[in-house]
């Protein structure tokens, strides 16, 4: 496979590595090498687990050597977003104060998981404080560039792991996503980014920020790794007490299903207003793809996108209560301000949008009783610029922070799964859209991305600007 | 309710000594900022009426 590795996926990778064509040991080092020489450009990644790495990946080689099975994601290298909990790292969660902890003395399940699967852990990545923005703009950590543009943002919270895959230094990532935070920067880096079902997959040993929006997900250059990645990824786990205890569905055997039978429509309303015309261009390349004429008007979504807000500010504010108390100074000031305004919510206010939550879950249940998948932007626009405040979405300017999760924070509210996949257009920075289907039918998703991928529409390669291999 | 009627100030000293969280003057301008915002933000949700049996969201399973 000579040096064309650095360009797989993980499913090319892993079967290179498995056929003897490149060792682990050898991607793992030369992975390791590149992101200490390129790091400081991007700044993806705080903390580098060099060293158990390449244990790791020697001891996938000697799995192999000696002919047994290593796993489907055997010396496949991958990072994960920093409020995961690594084994003999201190979990930052993007924070100053979280620094002061010892070490974890055990990895977060998902890696695990990922680990049995024979993947190789390299390290962690930058984000947002305690997972509150879309900008990954962090001011003990610094900024994660976005790989297709540095004078722009990766987007957040999970921005270094967007832009990890993006630039090519791993074939996929773990993020997590509470109102958008997997599938913003996904988006404005042209990668591949999935928030599962709420409660599908464990959360356990992971810094949550609001716990009744958490959830985990992959980042990856193709559909066929999102699919492996989520299948490892499944299954109960009493240490996440919202964790579902049903069977695993598997996503991998049904990828090639096609879409014949599905009902797919496009969101309109609130999906197809405040956005650039070219976020708006990018759902109708995908419905025009897929011979989709049907739309379908989730109501009240701009509610729905209201109550999450509060949900957020408020559950965040409360789990960072006591450090909000004594020690408000080691805040990241772009969080801290928002926290403290949370923490002064008035219940009443929080427990409405909470009944609300069920209403709107309801109302969009009756949607999907006449359609499968729905789609919708993912932003309303490219990524902005470093430092940006506010950006003109048509004759409207709004803020930057805030409003990058427009067309996110009301789906996720009610749990929904969604994969934002990456549409690029010539000379053009990328942007995302959203497949979107009822709780627990991740898979349908996948097998509309799978079409799409398949048809040209979707791709998700490395950054050409440090391309390499 | 106007958001931008409220005497946040006022609000924000009144509350934070009831739950005993100081904020410091430096972050006043902020945290107005953001309760504004919230305000507003809430009016959506409370200005929309709900059936009686619409129960809370989360569930607690022991």
């Amino acid at each position: 496979m000579n040096s064309n590795w650095k360009a797989a996926d993980a499913v090319e990778l892993t079967g290179a590595i498995r056929r003897g064509e490149v060792s682990a040991a050898t991607v793992t080092r030369d992975t390791l090498e590149t992101i200490e020489r390129e790091n400081p450009s991007l700044n993806c990644f705080t903390q580098i687990a060099a060293e158990t790495a390449i244990l790791q990946a020697k001891s996938i080689d000697q799995t192999i050597a000696d002919g047994r099975d290593p796993g489907v994601l055997s010396g496949v290298p991958f990072a994960v977003k920093n409020l995961f909990d690594v084994a003999g790292l201190t979990t930052l969660a993007g924070s100053k104060i979280h620094a002061e902890n010892p070490p974890a003395t055990r990895d977060a399940t998902a890696i695990s998981r990922l680990k049995q699967a024979g993947a190789i852990l390299l390290g962690t990545l930058n984000m947002d404080e305690y997972a509150y923005g879309f900008v990954t703009e962090n001011s003990h950590y610094g900024t994660t560039r976005n790989p297709r543009d540095r004078t722009r943002i990766a987007g957040g919270s999970s921005g270094g792991s967007a832009a990890a895959v993006a630039v090519g230094w791993v074939p996929f990532s773990l993020g997590s996503d509470t109102n958008g935070s997997i599938r913003v920067p996904a988006a404005l880096c042209g990668v591949f980014g999935f928030k599962p079902t709420y409660g599908r997959l464990s959360r356990s040993g992971t810094m949550l920020f609001s716990s009744s929006l958490d959830c985990i997900g992959p980042f990856a250059r193709s559909v066929r790794d999102i699919a492996t990645i989520f299948d490892v990824l499944q299954g109960a786990d009493p240490g996440d007490p919202v964790c579902t205890s049903r069977p695993p569905k598997l996503c991998l055997p049904d990828l090639d299903r096609g879409i014949e039978g599905l009902r797919i429509a496009v969101a309109d309303g609130y999906f197809a207003q405040n956005a650039e015309t070219e976020a708006l261009d990018a759902v109708s390349a995908v419905s025009k793809a897929l011979n989709v004429t049907r739309t379908v008007s989730i109501r009240e979504a701009h509610r729905a996108r209201a109550a999450a807000y509060i949900i957020t500010a408020s559950e965040g504010a409360n789990l960072h209560l006591d450090n909000l108390r004594s020690r408000p100074q080691d805040f990241d000031p772009a969080t801290r301000d928002r926290f403290l305004a949370g923490a002064l919510i008035p219940a009443s206010w929080y427990l409405q949008s909470q009944r609300f939550r069920q209403w709107f879950r309801d109302a969009v249940r009756e949607i999907f009783q006449h359609v499968d998948i729905i789609l919708a932007p993912t932003t309303p626009c490219v990524a902005p610029k470093i430092g940006q405040k506010t950006m003109k979405i048509g004759p409207r300017e709004m803020l930057v922070r805030p409003n990058l999760g427009l067309f996110t924070q009301p789906l996720s509210f009610i749990g929904l799964p969604i994969l934002s996949v990456p549409i690029f257009r010539p000379n053009s920075l990328p942007l995302g859209v959203q497949i979107i289907a009822a709780p627990y039918n991740d898979s349908l998703i996948l097998q509309v991305a799978c079409q799409l991928e398949r048809q040209g529409i979707l791709r998700a390669e490395c950054s050409s600007g440090l391309r390499h291999g | 309710m106007n958001a931008e009627t409220i005497y946040w100030h006022q609000f924000i000293e009144q509350m934070s000594n009831i739950i005993d969280l100081p904020i410091a003057p430096e972050s006043e301008p902020g945290v107005v900022e953001n309760l504004q915002n919230i305000a507003e933000v809430a009016a959506l949700v409370t200005e929309f009426s709900l059936p009686e049996s619409i129960e809370l969201a989360p569930q607690f399973t022991p």
